[in-house]
């Protein structure tokens, strides 16, 4: 009694995401006359940054894209993901109504990053959340009106998150950012040389200078308090206890390389797709581009979408992209290097401090073991339904070597679609 | 207490090594284990740790009934991390002719004095709701049990080594020799004995041991206490688990002290990747569906391949290696390496101490594969 046979869609491109990146390759690619399926899981296109503004009409970068892809031919697969590389070039994707193959001539992966997690005392506490995290629930309803959040991490999130928060109505308590002062200064004038940049910091400068960001400061640990979270801010050699109801942490992202591995190509060091300069990855018929790259954000992605898009339909890739996507690669890897996490801040957790949120595995039960693999299989850490999403990159963190295979489902799905049988 | 309590190299930290290291230390010998990796994360690491009795021969019957009797005597000490559960086996009968195969197969077990028990329809739902209805009946094996065999193997090492043994991880053996063993990285290891037990690499070391490597595919789901409480089984499994050379598939579904299921089982030769392989995964969880069809709607979170070290007759190869003074060999358990290791590594240790063992020993010694033989068995096996 087999599951009845599902069937194969074909494509030229498939791109697996829909954020900026996926949204411009699927856009180039189609203009060139290509059958093009763009698969993501959410429900709508716009991947962590434009999704949810849908509401009113973008402007800018977004609301171009955006009405560019609504106007194109592109076989659209929302609420979908994809769950496993059955065989080279045919990949095995979950959606509302089951399982639905699709066979590809070119897979552009736009897969994306999720926030970094950082393990420090009281980290999973109710109301410790993501900084990305607090975003999406405010888009989606959650009422912060006098809320009072304290903002900690590191990188262009934090103000970004704040201007948010504020804008719904949030009391921004204390924004500390691991980076030093002196880091943030060098990066800062690196930033005049790109005028737009610029323009977006002072934008987001000018929304949230009542509260200034404190360089140089970090969460050290967090405890439930009467009225909520007490949380103690290092800054500089000074402790402060600071009470809030929230406290949001964003110290980074880290890219969703799953389905790039399982199709085998190649990462390098923080488990990004190793690339040629037109986004092609090592795997003669994939491309990767934008986070899954290196972090650079919204502009770099949509150049890389589109030059992936032009390269993965033989189109001629345009050379003021090729210039564009050289100086966003620069900016990723300044942006990397200014906030780096400092070893103080990868250091917080204590024996008791839990690592791995789906197993419930505390540092203490990892001492001695060297190996990831070892560690894996002698205390479950990354065993659970996030195999390793959260607590992989935590590992890497604390300086704990190696790291656990991707195997199918790279997402957690239905049994039923793991058994799904190609209709030939 | 032993005649001859010297110095033993153990290649290998997988449950079989872990095994026979923990009897030797027992017996008072300084126990070393090498291996190239850590502990248990070889076929161990892949493996269902199903402990259960099976009556493929007499000597398989003799060698799994008395090493289930070592577990369970074992099971008091072993950690909560070695998750060990006393679920019993049931064998599910797909039809008449099947039943018909579980009333002999009880009729056998309670010769050889393992408890078996017929189970009605009606018995079987009581205890397992989720199978499909019109199932003939089921065999029960209470005494069986599942365990977490890189937990048990870990406790096995880390009490050897608590006794004064030494492990050395990350350290390859490239070749073994009458009084000694040499690594990769130059090192010479001087010994008295030396037991190997590789898995599935042991033609590396031993070539005229005609292992080959039977690829097996299982797929982990999320959380679902209580959905399944016993190992299921199907009595079909004995056709397809055995003989043949073709790529087979089984229903086979095991509840972790979790609370999730472990769905096996699939078996093939001729593979060297162990990269999952979605035919053979489809077939086997259409096989699952076939017998407890809700499953199709639970959560996979992983599924994963490894490979059985298969002997030609199945049976593990315990015992003196043939021209190589103190030089002795544990391998071959194909796909019962977690129940039968105990029992391994204690007929290993009698035969160190010169002791009479529970069983008789003879079935499972190198020496049947003496140079010629093991081919022309292939056929048979
Ligand atoms: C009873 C039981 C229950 C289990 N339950 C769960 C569970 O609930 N959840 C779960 O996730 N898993 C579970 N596991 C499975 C376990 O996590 C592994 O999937 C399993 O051990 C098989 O390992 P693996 O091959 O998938 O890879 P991994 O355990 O990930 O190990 C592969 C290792 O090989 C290394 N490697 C990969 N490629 C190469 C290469 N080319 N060269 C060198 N090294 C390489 C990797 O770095 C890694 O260390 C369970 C296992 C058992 C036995
Ligand atoms: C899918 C599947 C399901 C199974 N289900 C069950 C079950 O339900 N019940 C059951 O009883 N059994 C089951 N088995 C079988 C069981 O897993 C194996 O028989 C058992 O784990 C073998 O243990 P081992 O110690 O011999 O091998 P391994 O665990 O592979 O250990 C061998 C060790 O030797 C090391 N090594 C190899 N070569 C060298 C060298 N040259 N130098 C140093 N070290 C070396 C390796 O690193 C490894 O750690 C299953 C197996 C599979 C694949």
């Amino acid at each position: 009694m087999p599951e009845p046979s599902t069937p194969v869609e074909s494509c030229d491109v498939l791109v697996a995401g829909g954020g900026p990146a996926g949204i411009a390759a699927a856009c180039t690619a189609a203009a060139s006359g290509a059958a093009v399926i763009l698969v993501d899981d959410n429900s709508a296109p716009g991947g962590q940054i434009w999704r949810s503004r849908r509401k009113h009409p973008q402007k800018g970068l977004a609301g171009d894209w955006l009405a560019k892809f609504s106007a194109v031919t592109v076989r659209r697969l929302f609420g979908h993901r994809v769950v496993a590389a059955p065989q080279p070039r045919l990949l095995l994707v979950e959606g509302p109504d089951g399982a639905v193959f699709i066979r590809c001539g070119k897979l552009i992966l736009a897969t994306g990053a999720r926030e970094l997690f950082l393990p420090f005392p009281g980290w999973t506490l109710p109301n410790v959340v993501g900084a990305g995290a607090i975003q999406a629930l405010t888009k989606s309803g959650l009422d912060v009106r006098g809320k009072r959040v304290i903002l900690a991490g590191s990188g262009p999130l934090l103000p970004a998150v704040a201007a948010h928060l504020k804008h719904a109505g949030a009391d921004v308590a204390f924004i500390a950012e691991q980076a030093s002062a002196a880091k943030l200064l060098r990066f800062g004038f690196g930033l005049l040389g790109r005028s737009g940049k610029l323009r977006q910091a002072f934008t987001l400068w000018r929304r949230i200078r009542p509260w200034r960001i404190t360089p140089g400061s970090w969460p050290v640990c967090v405890e439930k308090s009467e009225s909520g979270l007490k949380v103690v801010i290092q800054s500089g050699v000074a402790r402060h206890t600071l009470y809030a109801d929230y406290l949001a942490c964003g110290f980074g992202l880290v890219p969703n390389n799953e389905l790039a591995i399982l199709v085998g190509c190649a990462v390098g060091s923080g488990g990004f797709v190793q690339v040629n300069h037109e986004n092609a990855a090592s795997v003669d018929w994939v491309y990767a581009v934008g986070e899954l790259t290196g972090i650079g954000g919204v502009e770099k992605g949509v150049v890389e979408g589109q030059i992936a898009g032009s390269a993965a339909t033989k189109q001629a890739v345009d050379r003021v992209l090729l210039r564009q996507r050289a100086a966003a690669v620069k900016f990723a890897a300044a942006l990397a290097d200014t906030f780096a996490l400092r070893a103080e801040v990868r250091n917080l957790a204590d024996a008791q401090t839990v690592i791995c949120r789906c197993e419930d595995v505390r540092l203490a039960a990892l001492s001695g073991l060297q190996d990831a693999r070892e560690l894996k299989l002698q205390t479950r850490c990354g065993m659970g339904p996030c195999q390793a999403r959260i607590c992989g990159p935590i590992l890497q963190l604390l300086g704990l070597p190696g790291q656990p295979s991707v195997r199918p489902p790279i997402q957690p799905c239905r049994l039923k679609t793991l058994a799904a049988q190609i209709k030939e | 207490m032993s005649i001859s309590s010297g110095r033993v190299i153990v290649v290998g930290a997988g449950i079989v090594g872990a095994a026979c290291a923990w009897y030797l230390m027992r017996d008072g010998h300084q126990v070393t284990i090498v291996d190239r990796a850590g502990v248990g994360c070889g076929a161990t690491a892949a493996g269902m740790g199903h402990i259960v009795v099976m009556d493929d021969s007499p000597a398989q019957m003799a060698l799994t009934r008395y090493s289930r009797q070592l577990w369970n005597d074992m099971a008091p000490q072993l950690p909560a991390s070695a998750e060990f559960v006393p679920s019993g086996t049931l064998w599910i009968a797909d039809d008449a002719e099947e039943m018909a195969a579980a009333e002999k197969k009880a009729a056998l077990y309670k010769s050889c004095d393992v408890d078996a028990v017929v189970l009605s329809p009606a018995e079987l739902y009581a205890r397992e709701a989720n199978l499909r209805p019109g199932l003939a009946g089921a065999l029960l094996v209470p005494a069986d049990s599942v365990i977490y065999s890189p937990c048990a193997a870990a406790w096995l090492v880390n009490d050897v080594c608590s006794q004064g043994g030494i492990l050395i991880k990350n350290a390859e053996v490239k070749a073994v020799r009458d009084d000694c063993v040499e690594l990769r990285d130059g090192r010479v290891l001087q010994t008295d004995i030396s037991v190997i037990a590789s898995g599935t690499s042991l033609a590396e070391l031993l070539p005229q041991f005609p292992v080959r490597a039977r690829k097996g595919h299982l797929v982990i789901t999320d959380r679902a206490p209580a959905f399944v409480r016993h190992q299921l089984v199907e009595l079909g499994y004995l056709k397809s688990a055995h003989a043949t050379e073709a790529d087979s598939v089984a229903f086979n579904v095991q509840p972790r002290a979790t609370g999730q299921l472990l769905i096996g089982s699939s078996r093939q030769y001729q593979m060297q990747s162990a990269q999952v392989d979605h035919g053979i995964l489809q077939a086997m969880l259409n096989r699952a569906f076939y017998f407890m069809p809700s499953l199709k709607e639970l959560g996979a979170v992983r599924a994963w391949a490894g490979f059985r070290a298969a002997s030609p007759d199945h049976l593990p190869i315990l015992g003196p290696v043939a021209g190589m003074a103190g030089v002795y060999v544990a391998g071959g358990h194909e796909g019962l390496g977690i129940t039968t290791s105990l029992a391994g590594g204690r007929l290993i240790a009698d035969m160190l101490a010169g002791r009479t063992s529970a069983i008789d020993p003879a079935p499972y010694l190198p020496a049947r594969f003496a140079a010629g033989s093991g081919r022309e068995r292939w056929h048979h096996g």
